[in-house]
């Protein structure tokens, strides 16, 4: 049972120490320096052919049939050059990922870039864990490619090094090339269960009281991009008023603070996580908020910016910066 | 991943191909199952149902095979072996369900293209390989493609073949060659039938309804006349009433030519016949392959000739053949059995006593005989029974070159002279396309040859005796009903017959360069191009460097159009500047616009700023400003040219 395992290590350590690239900036352009090519597994069943047809050949003189397994021998022979050339020249540079919660895809962008006029196909990306993507190139077109790899932990997700190979055109030849890009993916905490928001605390500190929902309603604005779904007035929008959002007055002026140091006695991650659900119900509420953690705070406000500064902080809590 | 219906279709259009060329000879019911069972696939993907139960499939396989064992009487053997492998290769589609499974069909329909070349290796049957191949190809690039159209696949494909053309055709000439068989030769290798080594009423008759090539002769110099042309094969000398046979032979002396001029080079290409004799002009006096010379002038293969055969002979078209034959071999050209065709013994007793000394005037007396006593040459002739010489000679009178061979011979004997029956083919057909002569098995004749004492064995043709025309300028023009004649012994009208002649030429140089290329046409071709000293260890070296010459000039081809420079030539200087700047350690940002770039340039190393500016606004004014500004844009160029970070 252990067995594989070690072999799998020690595959892995081949790899690194036979193929090690540093991490990479920028565009990479796949020259013949950097793309590898083996037969596979299916090249040598193809041999086997090949040679039985040959020996046939030289049996029974069969000229026609030298023909043929030279030609499907050459094709063979030449498919290398065909998967190669599928590969080469390419230029790859990493695009923008947009932060994800624990537990979702992190959607890593590469953007190919075919500069010639031939057509590139059935290119795969994989991870060393096995998440694929499968993907053609046109001719003379940039082409983002997408590999959706799990987001387990919060904090920062590496892509880590990846696995780009094709088998075209035969499947007899695997010409690949390792690419590992300096990007990550900003992973927050995976939000808790839904839980009613703490207590908002006046600005002035008088006391505390609870927040009223729906009840102050101020009127309606123009929608902008970032606001809340559920903010949005779906009613208006039917009676043809265009989009809208519901401003709520009763929030102006009022605080609330979302602080580590008053949650109960749970362990980090638990309180990372609640702190996160609040944050999105507080940012889905249109209040203005505030997050305290041991390691500084950030000042109350609201918006798409502030919303993902806070859940940036908490993503980050506790991690040492690279 | 699953099969697509669209390759499903693809493996189904493979194997029919590969297998359609058999349908001759498979058994009806096989090539029935197996369209069926292709179909049914086909369906089953069109329709999108599940494929059979196992069971079902297995025994659909038992009862087949089964089927097959007893059709054949055997399970081994090469035609019970492609019948399998034909039916097994269907059954597969039907239980065929990843992509990864699909590799093997196609190796499989590899094969069985192979298997085809055993019946047939004409050109035709080499097109037909190629468009097989192509859509086995296109076939295979789709189980690396997923979902790309057909067409794109079909043009993947045949330039993959396209481009294995040429380097094959290296492989094909310079790949050493090693005879074969390597294990035994099955005895249906090849099956044809041809001159056989026995002569009985009716047999070169036969012969004369088919239009199959014998074999083909190219002449040194001059052909001779078409008299001349007298292609030895099979000597008889037993006759047993009905047929002539060869027996065996009561000398071991060898034969002995005595030239008197007239020596003669051709080269003749041999369909094989699988029997041991070779043809060559009478009489044969050198041969360029190893071969054995009977004392009766038989020229013998050392084997069967089972393949098409290549030789250079030389014969003496004047001579003197063994006027020392020794006296049991003499004896043995006068034997006759005894009791049969009194009238033919007292007719022939007849002239012996008109000339008890002369030989030659008892031969002239039986020609006279032949030419006036009313025979007549036919394809047709009536039967005869047990005294068939008599009935020949004195009832029906009516006969082809058998007839007249055997009787001259056994007058001949009947009157004291020794005398044998010689087979072969007479005449030719002229392809002056190809310079070359053709002979078919209705070219088949008999003739007869006499001992005359000094002056050796002396061949006489008693058909010329009859029909002369039949030896001067063929069957067609000897026989009364040339409609019962094979296509090609007829006269065709002259436009049909140079097609013929056409093709005919082009099927020779195919035959000759293609499939005759075995290790001694090897090493005649390239001794021809100029190598010397042919050692296999040199031709691989000569392969392999032929072949890498060509795969580095394909790599130069294929990979040129990886990277597409701009034609625009604005855009080509700009481009220019950037990589210049991208050396020097300041690439421009896929997003940024040439004045941003300029700008960050400039800030970056302000001894250049308001040249980069200067170039920046110059590069933004002909390509969007005042595009087609010639003059401006050679004073771009240079300022480009002349741009130093």
């Amino acid at each position: 049972m252990k067995l594989p395992d070690i072999r799998g290590s020690l595959k892995h350590k081949f790899r690194n120490w036979a193929f090690r690239r540093t991490v990479e900036t920028g565009t990479v352009l796949l020259n013949q320096r950097r793309i590898y090519i083996l037969p596979t597994r299916q090249f040598f069943g193809f041999g086997f052919v090949l040679v039985l047809m040959l020996l046939g050949d030289i049996n029974y003189n069969l000229s026609l049939g030298y023909v043929l397994t030279f030609l499907l021998a050459t094709t063979g022979g030449l498919s290398m050059l065909y998967a190669f050339r599928n590969m080469a020249q390419l230029e790859i540079h990493a695009g923008y990922v947009e932060p994800v919660f624990a537990g979702e895809q992190a959607r890593f962008v590469f953007h190919f870039n075919n500069p010639g006029s031939l057509p590139r196909h059935q290119i795969h990306l994989h991870d060393d864990a096995g998440h694929e993507t499968v993907f053609d190139l046109p001719a003379l077109t940039s082409t983002p490619v997408e590999l959706a790899l799990p987001a387990t932990k919060r904090g920062w997700l590496d892509s880590g090094r990846l696995t780009l190979y094709t088998r075209f055109p035969l499947g007899l030849f695997n010409a690949w090339s390792y690419i590992h890009f300096d990007v990550r993916a900003l992973v927050y905490p995976k939000p808790a269960a839904p839980q009613a928001l703490p207590i908002a605390a006046a600005p002035d500190g008088s006391g505390k009281t609870t927040i009223r929902g729906d009840e102050d309603f101020a009127g309606l604005r123009n929608y902008v991009p970032g606001d809340a779904m559920p903010r949005i007035a779906w009613k208006a929008l039917a009676r043809e008023q265009g989009l809208q959002v519901k401003e709520f007055s009763a929030q102006q002026g009022q605080q609330l603070w979302l602080d580590w140091s008053q949650l109960p006695d749970i362990a980090q991650e638990r309180k990372l996580e609640l702190l996160t659900r609040w944050v999105l119900d507080a940012d889905t509420q249109g209040l203005h908020y505030g997050l305290r953690l041991p390691d500084g705070e950030v000042i109350p406000q609201h918006g798409p910016a502030h919303r993902a500064e806070c859940l940036r902080r908490l993503a980050l809590y506790g991690i040492p910066q690279p | 991943m699953k099969l697509s219906a669209q390759l499903v279709y693809g493996l189904v259009a493979c194997i029919l191909m590969v297998s359609a060329p058999h349908a001759e000879h498979l058994p009806l019911w096989v090539s029935a199952e197996c369209g069926a069972l292709l179909l049914w696939r086909a369906w089953l993907a069109r329709s999108g149902k599940a494929l059979p139960p196992r069971w079902l499939l297995l025994g659909i396989t038992l009862l087949s095979v089964v089927g097959i064992a007893i059709g054949f009487r055997s399970l081994f053997g090469r035609e019970v072996g492609v019948t399998l492998l034909i039916l097994l290769s269907t059954l597969k589609l039907l239980e065929l369900k990843a992509v990864r499974d699909a590799t093997i069909v196609v190796y499989l329909s590899c094969f069985i293209i192979i298997t085809n070349f055993f019946y047939s290796q004409s050109i035709p049957t080499a097109l037909f390989m190629l468009a097989t191949l192509l859509v086995i190809l296109a076939t295979w690039v789709h189980m690396q493609t997923g979902d790309l159209a057909f067409k794109p696949r079909l043009r993947i494909g045949g330039m993959l073949l396209l481009q294995a053309i040429p380097l094959s055709l290296i492989l094909f000439v310079l790949f050493p060659r090693v005879q074969g068989p390597l294990w035994g030769l099955p005895q249906d290798a090849y099956a044809s039938s041809g001159l056989s080594d026995t002569m009985s009423p009716g047999s070169m008759s036969k012969l004369s309804l088919n239009d199959a090539v014998a074999f083909r002769v190219n002449f040194d110099g001059e052909a001779p006349s078409r008299d001349r042309m007298y292609w030895r094969g099979p000597v008889l000398w037993d006759f047993d009433g009905t047929t002539w046979k060869r027996g065996r032979n009561a000398t071991t002396q060898k034969s002995t030519l005595e030239d008197t001029g007239m020596s003669l080079g051709y080269t003749v290409t041999l369909e094989p016949h699988n029997k041991r004799w070779l043809f060559a002009l009478d009489m044969p006096d050198k041969l360029s392959i190893p071969h054995r010379l009977t004392p009766d002038f038989q020229l013998l293969s050392e084997k069967d000739v089972s393949t098409r055969l290549r030789y250079h002979a030389e014969s003496l078209l004047s001579y003197r053949a063994n006027p020392d034959e020794p006296p049991r071999q003499l004896q043995r050209a006068l034997n006759l059995p005894r009791g049969l065709n009194p009238q033919a013994h007292e007719l022939a007793q007849g002239w012996r006593t008109q000339h008890p000394d002369d030989d030659a005037a008892i031969v002239r007396e039986v020609l006279r005989h032949f030419n006036q006593g009313g025979f007549e040459y036919t394809l047709e002739p009536p039967l005869l029974g047990m005294n068939g010489v008599d009935e020949f000679l004195f009832q029906t009178r009516q006969g082809f070159c058998e007839h007249y061979a055997g009787s001259f011979v056994y007058l001949l004997r009947a009157a004291g002279v020794p005398a044998r029956v010689v087979t072969g083919y007479q005449g030719g057909e002229y392809n002056t396309l190809g310079d070359y002569y053709i002979l078919r098995q209705a070219d088949a004749h008999a003739w007869a040859e006499v001992w005359l004492g000094k002056r050796g064995w002396v061949r006489y043709d008693p058909t010329a005796a009859i029909a002369p025309a039949r030896i001067e300028s063929g069957l067609s023009a000897a026989v009364s009903n040339p409609a019962a004649l094979p296509f090609m012994a007829r006269n065709p009208p002259p436009w049909l017959r140079n097609l013929r002649f056409n093709w005919d030429a082009l099927a020779n140089q195919w035959n000759q360069w293609v499939l005759g290329y075995n290790s001694e046409t090897q090493f005649a071709f390239l001794t021809r191009l100029g190598m010397e000293d042919i050692s296999w260890q040199k031709l691989a070296l000569n392969m392999l460097a032929g072949i890498f010459i060509l795969v580095g000039v394909f790599t130069l081809l294929l990979l040129r159009r990886l990277v597409v420079r701009s034609s625009d030539p604005v855009q080509a200087s700009w481009l220019r500047l950037c990589r210049k700047l991208g050396k020097a350690g300041l690439p421009r940002a896929p997003h940024e616009g040439p004045l941003d770039y300029a700008a960050r340039v400039g800030a970056a190393h302000p001894e250049v700023a308001a040249s980069m500016d200067d170039l920046a606004a110059r590069y933004v004014a002909l390509r969007y400003r005042a595009p087609g500004d010639d003059t401006a844009l050679l004073a771009f160029k240079r300022a480009v040219a002349s741009f130093r970070l």
